[in-house]
């Protein structure tokens, strides 16, 4: 019997021929990320050990983006505490430079590699090939002493994508789909792989949308096969792979799907879940008072240029502050090269420091009771982007921008025409 | 015997402790706002020895090991569930926080009435009735055997 992707990572970093659903194996790690929203007790669990020590201090990636800048003296002195033990230990510490899973794929993840990550949407990672995981402080804990852990090998979910999007319909659009379709425990201790004709259409920056919200299924991890296009990016990025596997043909998965790419249509996510998905078109009209274009999900310079061409020669409606966060200080950079940001500036927007910003609701942008926001951000559970009574729509960075300017859910193609 | 506190399907980490007080300093000074937004009266209710029930996939959404913290540090004394997410299931079990799947109980009991749960049989009872809860996997049984995975570490490397 073959394996899967996931099935693959897992023997290879424990170094064992085969595994099976349900085995438990130890495994070495490749790399070990966290951030600011839980490094501050992972610190003080790090004191409180008999033998303090850190295994291989160049596995660990820290990355300050929740609360950046900080906004609260109490905020201030997590950080620090952070800040402080990456320079005494010589721990890769980044801080203000973007949203960590960005960062991470800009500089670190290779295929091949098995990766914790102190926050759930590490599963981005699956789309360079690497098997990602979420992990909290105790497990991060252990494994940044010991270099290892345990993992329970999963089963696997396969998603053969067949077709191609059509004009206006985004990778966006399609994860929060298939959300929708198998809902948010359908994956629960599964991983996703994505497979098939259509994901040779998808970009890198789809492939990392699509990745980093399989958690909000209850995934374990998500993968793609490194092809072409993830060893284009690894190499313009002056990296190598760790490996690069393939499934088995005769791999065991517990379910497929076939997704065809030709029939996503603009959906939202309406509050409070992430599997509440419908068309957007069933939306139309809901007013709203905030709109968030950036994350981990949906801040890349691809989200940002289709932003910016929708948003050029137009204005952002008086009802709403629409915040742009690029999830990088690169993509910031490039944005600014391109003239995005004046774009976005000359229509009224906000333009923010690449961070989490309202994403995680504790930050920037946080919205009162009663508001409503719609976001490109992970999530739209009650409370997430602020007061409990407050709304979160999910939605593509086309629907996101166009609501801004109709200063009501809309799709971009339903825009008025612009003047002149 | 202590009191049971029900909550419903895909009750998230965002409800059991809200981003706004993930970077407080340390958990006890998180606590008091655990489950806030469902039910503002919760951590000054609960008392050491109570259980916390719930339907399906408690616990999904972030990685954030202060969920299942604060549980534990106002005295939770174990959530009992029709299903977990994975995430929350594996950071309760390494901090030493019992998690049980049991998939009668939830339809059958009263938020507030008494339980009794018994870790070694696997059984929870409530008005005399008892129900038998899925037996942990070995492995992660050890775990919380030992009070944990870094009690489980401190003795690896004593």
């Amino acid at each position: 019997m073959g394996m899967t992707l996931a099935e693959k990572i897992i023997a290879s970093a424990a170094g064992v021929e085969s595994v099976r659903p349900g085995d438990i194996h130890t495994v070495e790690l490749d790399l070990l990320m966290s951030n600011d929203g839980t490094t501050h007790l992972t610190i003080d669990m790090y004191h409180k050990l008999r033998h303090p020590h850190i295994a291989d201090v160049n596995k660990l990636v820290w990355i300050v983006d929740h609360n950046m800048p900080s906004d609260s003296p109490k905020t201030a002195a997590s950080q620090k505490k952070m800040r402080d033990f990456a320079k005494e230990n010589g721990i890769p510490f980044y801080e203000g430079k973007g949203v960590c899973h960005q960062i991470m794929m800009e500089n670190h993840v290779r295929p091949g590699q098995l990766i914790f990550g102190a926050d759930s949407h590490t599963c981005a990672y699956g789309a360079l090939g690497a098997f990602g995981t979420g992990v909290g402080c105790t497990d991060y804990l252990y494994a940044m002493v010991t270099g290892k852990s345990w993992v329970l090998v999963p089963e696997s979910l396969k998603f053969n994508l067949t077709g191609k999007l059509n004009h206006g319909v985004t990778a966006r659009d399609l994860i929060l789909t298939i959300i929708g379709r198998i809902g948010a425990n359908g994956a629960n201790y599964k991983a996703m792989e994505f497979s098939g004709e259509g994901l040779k259409t998808l970009t890198m920056s789809d492939r990392i949308a699509v990745c980093n919200l399989c958690v909000e299924a209850g995934a374990k991890t998500a993968l793609m096969e490194a092809d072409e296009v993830a060893l284009d990016y690894l190499s313009s990025r002056g990296r190598t792979p760790k490996a690069v596997f393939h499934a088995d043909e005769d791999a065991a998965y517990a379910q497929t799907y076939e997704v065809n790419l030709s029939e996503i249509v603009p959906v939202v996510a309406k509050p409070h879940f992430v599997d509440q998905v419908v068309p957007a078109a069933e939306c139309l009209g809901t007013h709203i008072d905030e709109a968030f274009l950036g994350s981990c999900n949906n801040g890349r310079i691809e989200d940002l240029r289709a932003a910016a061409a929708i948003l050029k020669g137009r204005k952002v409606a008086d009802t709403v502050r629409f915040l742009v966060v690029p999830a990088s200080g690169e993509i910031y950079r490039q944005a600014l090269e391109e003239g995005l940001l004046t774009t976005f500036m000359e229509a009224g927007a906000i333009v923010m420091n690449a961070n989490c910003s309202v994403c995680w609701g504790s930050c920037q942008g946080v919205i009162g009771e009663g508001e409503t926001l719609i976001s490109t951000g992970t999530r739209n559970f009650k409370g997430r982007a602020g007061h409990p009574g407050s709304f979160v729509y999910l939605a593509s960075a086309e629907t996101v921008t166009a609501s801004a300017i109709a200063g009501e859910i809309t799709t971009a193609d339903r825009l008025p025409k612009r003047e002149g | 015997m202590g009191k049971l506190f029900k909550f419903h399907t895909d009750v998230d980490t965002d409800q059991i402790i809200a981003s706004q007080y993930l970077l407080f300093p340390t958990i006890e000074e998180m606590k008091s706002h655990t489950f806030e937004s469902l039910d503002p009266s919760f951590a000054s209710q609960v008392q050491p020895g109570d259980f916390v029930v719930a339907a399906e996939n408690f616990g999904c959404g972030s990685s954030r090991e202060q969920a299942p913290s604060v549980l534990k540090a106002l005295g939770v004394k174990a959530v009992v569930a029709k299903s977990f997410a994975r995430i929350f299931y594996r950071n309760a079990i390494n901090i030493g926080l019992p998690v049980i799947v049991c998939k009668e109980l939830y339809d059958h009991v009263e938020d507030g009435e008494e339980m009794e749960l018994s870790l070694t049989e696997g059984t929870a009872t409530v008005h005399g009735q008892t129900f038998s809860c899925t037996k942990l996997n070995p492995y992660m049984q050890n775990i919380l055997n030992q009070g944990g995975l870094l009690a489980s570490l401190n003795r690896e490397e004593a």
